[in-house]
């Protein structure tokens, strides 16, 4: 694939713009016009080319400019990434997961040569040649995690499993959607669920959990979340909240369809195989409301989407303060045709 | 569900009931890594029929070149372990799941006391490569019937040096589990595998000297019983399919062509279990999954081992 990583920001003058193609792409996620939870669990299989889902794990034009991104929040709060001492081979499960995916579907960019414990990994785009031997934790700069984390798109969260429950013993946490890691590290699959609303009477983490813990290896899952924020901001945790909370009452609309930005995650899902542990990623695209009009038929689907959501999920995800403004920008596109279902943009 | 074709390198009789099968994948490329304790399925085509047993990965976690597991020939069988030793020879090729772990070390744990019974040494001898490596402290109790019964001794004292204890039955010496479980500090881990009675004794055991049930780890994999032929109905496709009597319900569905969901064929994992919606009978529990409560209700059933003795059963499928 022939692609020209951008420089952009994700901060401070948010120089941040998607191509043409990036928005063509966009893992737009409603697929009705109301929207609800659901266990909306699919296997993580080759996708369409060209898709988000095509590859195991995506890499897109803001790959240098995410790296950076994360660079900067670690070198503000190392305690974006934990690791918990039990999970050391997770680090190396996570390690051979990020390497051998990326020099499998994007060779033009990475390089990895193994022979036996040998291992020879190139990174060109952000110039990092490692020579190291796997399992030993002498031959790396750093833990292998946040070796290799620093070099992905998206947050990992990885989850020991014992008890017949998932512990957020590991991760690597810097473009979050309002959670810390910090306080949810150690907690169990409920626990750190707690704060969704609806989700728990409906029993929603009771059948995830009890699918994620015969997740088999060699077998990944996929599904998509989402969200919205203003600016086009990776790292809203509540560390930082004093930066970018204020942003949400600086909506007006002149200049929401600019400033309000649609977040989904596109969340996968891998058992690691020598410790026995899942790996959770989180990958971030996000996409102004401007944008999204570039496709009527996402402008009628997010208006119906948003007019339509449950007072309880719009507070859970933040977006009160400027949601009727959203509606009211894109409410001249939507004539109330029937756009049938899916989440195809036209 | 993603399988892996191997050939069958190498077979070596062990005892006169136990075989060692080594395989090899056909590609030629190592296997998957995996966790100790893990299990693959392996599928055998026996008389036209499919069926499919679970084992454990006995072979280091460290070296996938190779797979290795034991099987010990039970006679009074569904003929998945008399296929194994008879129809099994070097070149046989196989098909079998990727690893799939019931049965893991918890990485919390201070010190771990793994409990083998005969056969049931298996999954612990990948478990014991991982707490080798890890440098954890453990405690391998292996009882066995009699010497010509003793699988693996030799190889066992050259892995765990003084960790490992031996109980030949024929000798008369027994595990003492109230001895055993009974002064271990607080943080031990206590895993069995085995024959029933003495899993169900060190369970009982445990229980009565109050260790915590999540401290407490056992693995069996139960062969589905035979029974009374019935007629399972799934109520989403109307689909009805006769079960007789020395299939499982699950394998019945399977040669029917139905794509049902399962993963340990075993009783112990869960994933199999479906939704009964009627029945004319009563419902006959074999696993290990459902709590007696969930049995008692009568309206989940864990089709690879459980049966029903009536002549309609309806799950949602």
């Amino acid at each position: 694939m022939n692609m020209a990583f951008k420089n952009e920001t994700f901060r401070d003058d948010y120089t941040f713009t998607n191509s043409p193609e990036a928005i063509r792409r966009f893992p737009f996620p409603f697929d009705k016009d109301e929207y609800m939870y659901s266990v909306n669990i699919e296997q993580h299989t080759k996708g369409a080319p060209g898709s988000v889902f095509e590859n195991v794990i995506d890499l897109d034009e803001h790959y240098l400019a995410e790296c950076e991104d994360r660079r900067i929040t670690l070198a503000d709060d190392p305690d974006r990434c934990i690791a918990l001492p039990h999970m050391m081979d997770a680090q190396w499960d996570m390690l051979e997961l990020g390497m051998e995916s990326l020099a499998k579907d994007f060779p033009e960019h990475f390089q990895l040569s193994r022979d036996g414990d040998n291992w020879h990994w190139v990174n060109k785009p952000l110039d990092i040649e490692q020579k190291f031997v796997f399992g030993d934790l002498s031959t790396l700069p750093m833990e292998p995690f946040e070796f290799i984390s620093r070099q992905l798109q998206g947050d990992w969260v990885v989850m020991d499993q014992r008890d017949e429950d998932l512990f957020a013993d590991m991760g690597m946490v810097t473009s979050q959607a309002d959670w810390s890691l910090a306080f949810d590290a150690g907690m169990s699959f409920k626990e750190w669920h707690g704060p969704v609303p609806q989700a728990n009477e409906m029993g929603i983490f009771e059948r995830a959990l009890k699918y994620l813990l015969h997740l088999q290896y060699g077998s990944p899952v996929r599904r998509l979340n989402w969200t919205m924020t203003v600016n086009p901001r990776l790292d809203t945790s509540p560390e930082n909240y004093p930066i970018w909370g204020p942003d949400n009452v600086s909506v007006t609309a002149n200049n929401v369809a600019d400033k309000v930005f649609l977040r989904v995650e596109l969340q996968t899902l891998f058992r690691l195989p020598r410790s026995n542990a899942i790996t959770f990623g989180i990958r971030g695209y996000l996409i102004s409301v401007r944008d999204i009009a570039t496709y009527p038929r996402w402008a009628k689907r997010l208006h119906r989407v948003l007019t339509n959501l449950h007072p309880d999920l719009a507070e859970y995800k933040g977006l009160t303060n400027y949601r009727q403004l959203v509606i009211d920008w894109l409410a001249p596109m939507d004539d109330g045709a029937d756009i049938g279902e899916g989440t195809h943009p036209e | 569900m993603s399988v892996l074709n191997v050939t069958v390198e190498k077979v070596e009789q062990i005892t006169d009931v136990v075989k060692q099968f080594t395989f090899v994948q056909d590609n030629g490329e190592a296997l998957p890594k995996f966790s100790g304790g893990s299990h693959v399925v392996v599928s055998m085509d026996i008389n036209g029929r499919t069926h499919r047993n679970p084992y454990s990965l006995m072979s280091s976690p460290a070296n996938t070149d190779s797979y290795q597991i034991a099987v010990r020939r039970q006679d009074k069988s569904r003929g998945g372990s008399v296929f194994m030793h008879d129809q099994v020879k070097p070149g046989t090729k196989l098909t079998i799941t990727y690893p799939v772990n019931l049965f893991a070390i918890n990485r919390l744990g201070k010190k771990h006391i793994l409990v083998a019974g005969g056969i049931g040494i298996t999954p612990f001898m990948s478990q014991i490569a991982d707490l080798n490596r890890l440098g954890a402290d453990y405690e391998l109790h292996y009882a066995y019937r009699s010497s010509e019964h003793a699988a693996f001794r030799e190889q066992l004292e050259e892995l765990c040096g003084d960790r490992v204890h031996f109980y030949v039955e024929g000798d008369g010496t027994r595990i003492d589990f109230g001895d055993l479980l009974g002064q271990q500090p607080l943080g031990t881990h206590a895993y069995v595998c085995g024959p029933e009675p003495m899993v169900k004794m060190m369970l009982l055991t445990a229980k009565y000297l109050g260790w915590p049930s999540n401290h407490v780890h056992s693995e069996q994999f139960l062969a589905p019983p035979v029974g009374d032929e019935f007629t399972v109905v799934l109520n989403q496709s109307a689909k009805e399919i006769v079960v007789p009597g020395d299939m499982s319900m699950l394998e019945a569905m399977e040669e029917a062509g139905v794509d049902a969901p399962f993963l340990c064929r075993g009783g112990a994992c869960g994933r199999c279990e479906l939704d009964v919606l009627e029945t004319d009978g009563a419902l006959l529990h074999h696993d290990h999954y459902l709590s007696d409560a969930e049995k008692a209700a009568g309206n989940k059933i864990m089709p690879c081992v459980s049966r029903a003795k009536c002549t309609r059963l309806v799950v949602n499928l």
